[in-house]
């Protein structure tokens, strides 16, 4: 029971002038963006930025103070919270640290959406079992089914959140911080896993990151399905051209910047040019 | 001018809003059936021992406190009396009420917090579950129940308490019992009961309000545990003092 992915010229979300508060401070100030189906996003942001907020502002778990969230064509901003159920159905979220319910397996974490989202309740129990196990193979952990949150290592948990993320099949995945506080090995796993999800599905991707080194995979890679591994993009031998990416800078709530990598790699803001490796 | 009253009305009406949405709740679905007979097992079979124990000892030291201060006036008969009237109108809900808030008020507050601090609670949102309906109303629904069922048994273990000391004292098994048992009116027995069932709603709510507002990591989790307790037990307090006006009144 898929939500698939949306038509390309759909805008999955969109944000025009939103503004974020937190007791006086504020965590989001006038953003505006618009991002399609199948697009990739990434976006940078050192800590205290506004990534989070953004991530969640997008799927309506954080409230604007002012301005407007569109998510799938429909505003949110003032939806009542049972009514954003059915249209957080269609949208996975990996959280920081994962997120998983301590109290429950990993089996158990990966079938909550499936067990508890409204448009899913016809569901057989073994089509969730077989979508469980299918996810988990997605993310080389099926052995791990019948263990805690808290008997796996910090890379294992994010893997099951990934899974978790994508047993739905949405058609738009938030990945906050995916790589934050990983060993560099670890991380390119999970970065890997995030682009061959990308590419298998074909699915929207709004990842936040402070390692712009995320960012470039997410750009410059595409997940080979007859190998099984990540290859550079190679469109007209620049290994840049047919890539949909694109890159959003954060400073203190404000969206400083929106374009592609080399726009991006081509500016001269002092802020911009501290997250860019040059290649 | 008034700016320093902003923060606990904002507090005041968040708790307002949080209990609000729990009621209505209560009467609409998905009811987590499962994790309502799990926190009753929790709160009201987990929490049994300590009633037991607070409940006995209280009744045997009120008895033995008031002994010396019954025998002056020749009246040592009366204290099952004296036991029974205390315990089922008072003692009984209070201190129950002041464990439970210790022990499951606390349990609660640090539980939600720390889901909140880790992000739990806002999985659960985005995964489609109202966390009101999952976490708020099986805890408030268990209490509720609970909590006048562990104050029948604290009462019953003070009355044996004294029933204890009683013995000690030279009164007969026969004329405690009657004391205790022929004192108690409509009256006693209906504050005695309506008491934990006000306590509930306020120790359960006030544990959810609290552990659901953790910000502040791991320090925020010690923070709303420690609040919970503290403005539970003040309520408590209060509460008790504006239900005993109204029986009194009766």
């Amino acid at each position: 029971m898929s939500n698939g992915p949306e038509q390309s010229d759909t805008v999955v979300v969109q944000f025009d002038q939103v503004t974020v508060r937190f007791d006086g401070d504020t965590a989001l100030d006038r953003v505006s963006f618009a991002m399609r189906a199948g697009e990739t996003r990434v976006l940078l942001g050192a800590a205290g930025s506004g990534k989070t907020v953004l991530l969640k502002t997008a799927m309506g778990l954080q409230a604007a103070d002012s301005g407007r969230v569109l998510l799938f064509g429909r505003d949110i901003t003032r939806m009542a919270e049972r009514e954003l159920f059915e249209l957080r159905s269609r949208v996975g979220i990996l959280f920081q640290e994962g997120g998983l319910f301590d109290s429950l397996t990993v089996e158990e974490n990966v079938a909550y959406p499936l067990r508890n989202q409204k448009t899913r309740q016809a569901q057989s129990e073994s089509e969730t079992e077989e979508s469980v196990r299918e996810a988990l193979r997605f993310v080389e952990l099926e052995h791990t089914l019948q263990q805690f949150p808290s008997e796996l290592s910090g890379g294992m948990r994010r893997r099951v959140g990934i899974a978790r993320a994508v047993v739905t099949e949405p058609g738009l995945v938030l990945y906050d911080s995916p790589t934050a506080g990983l060993d560099p090995i670890t991380a390119n796993t999970i970065m890997a896993l995030i682009v061959k999800e990308r590419d298998t599905r074909n699915a929207a991707a709004l990842m936040a990151t402070h390692r712009y080194q995320d960012g470039q995979l997410m750009a410059n890679f595409r997940y080979n399905p007859h190998s099984g591994e990540l290859q550079r993009v190679s469109v007209n031998g620049d290994g840049r051209e047919g890539s949909t990416t694109r890159f959003m800078v954060m400073r203190e709530g404000k969206l400083v910047f929106e374009g592609t990598q080399p726009e991006l790699e081509a500016s001269g803001d002092p802020y911009l040019s501290k997250f860019v490796l040059k290649r | 001018m008034f700016d320093f009253l902003k923060a606990p009305v904002q507090r005041f009406q968040d708790f307002v809003v949080l209990g609000g949405r729990a009621a209505v709740n209560v009467f609409r679905g998905p009811h987590y059936t499962d994790d309502t007979f799990l926190q009753m097992d929790i709160i009201g079979v987990g929490s049994l021992p300590v009633c037991v124990m607070t409940g006995f000892f209280t009744g045997a030291v009120m008895a033995q406190q008031m002994s010396r201060a019954l025998a002056t006036y020749g009246a040592t008969g009366q204290i099952g009396q004296i036991v029974s009237l205390t315990l089922v109108r008072e003692l009984g809900p209070v201190l129950t009420a002041l464990m439970i808030a210790g022990r499951n008020g606390s349990g609660i507050a640090s539980e939600l917090g720390s889901m909140k601090v880790t992000e739990q609670i806002d999985a659960m949102r985005a995964l489609g579950t109202d966390p009101i309906q999952k976490l708020v109303v099986p805890r408030l629904l268990a209490t509720a129940v609970v909590l006048p069922l562990l104050t029948i048994i604290a009462d019953f273990m003070g009355i044996l308490g004294g029933f204890v000391i009683a013995l000690t004292l030279g009164i007969t098994p026969d004329q405690y019992w009657s004391t205790a048992w022929r004192s108690l009116e409509f009256n006693d027995v209906g504050q005695g009961l309506l008491k934990p069932f006000a306590f509930a709603i306020v120790i359960s709510l006030v544990g959810c309000y609290y552990g659901m507002s953790t910000t502040g990591g791991t320090q925020g989790v010690g923070r709303a545990t420690t609040q919970a307790v503290v403005v539970s037990s003040i309520w408590i307090i209060v509460i008790t003092f504006f239900i005993g006006r109204i029986f009194v009144n009766l």
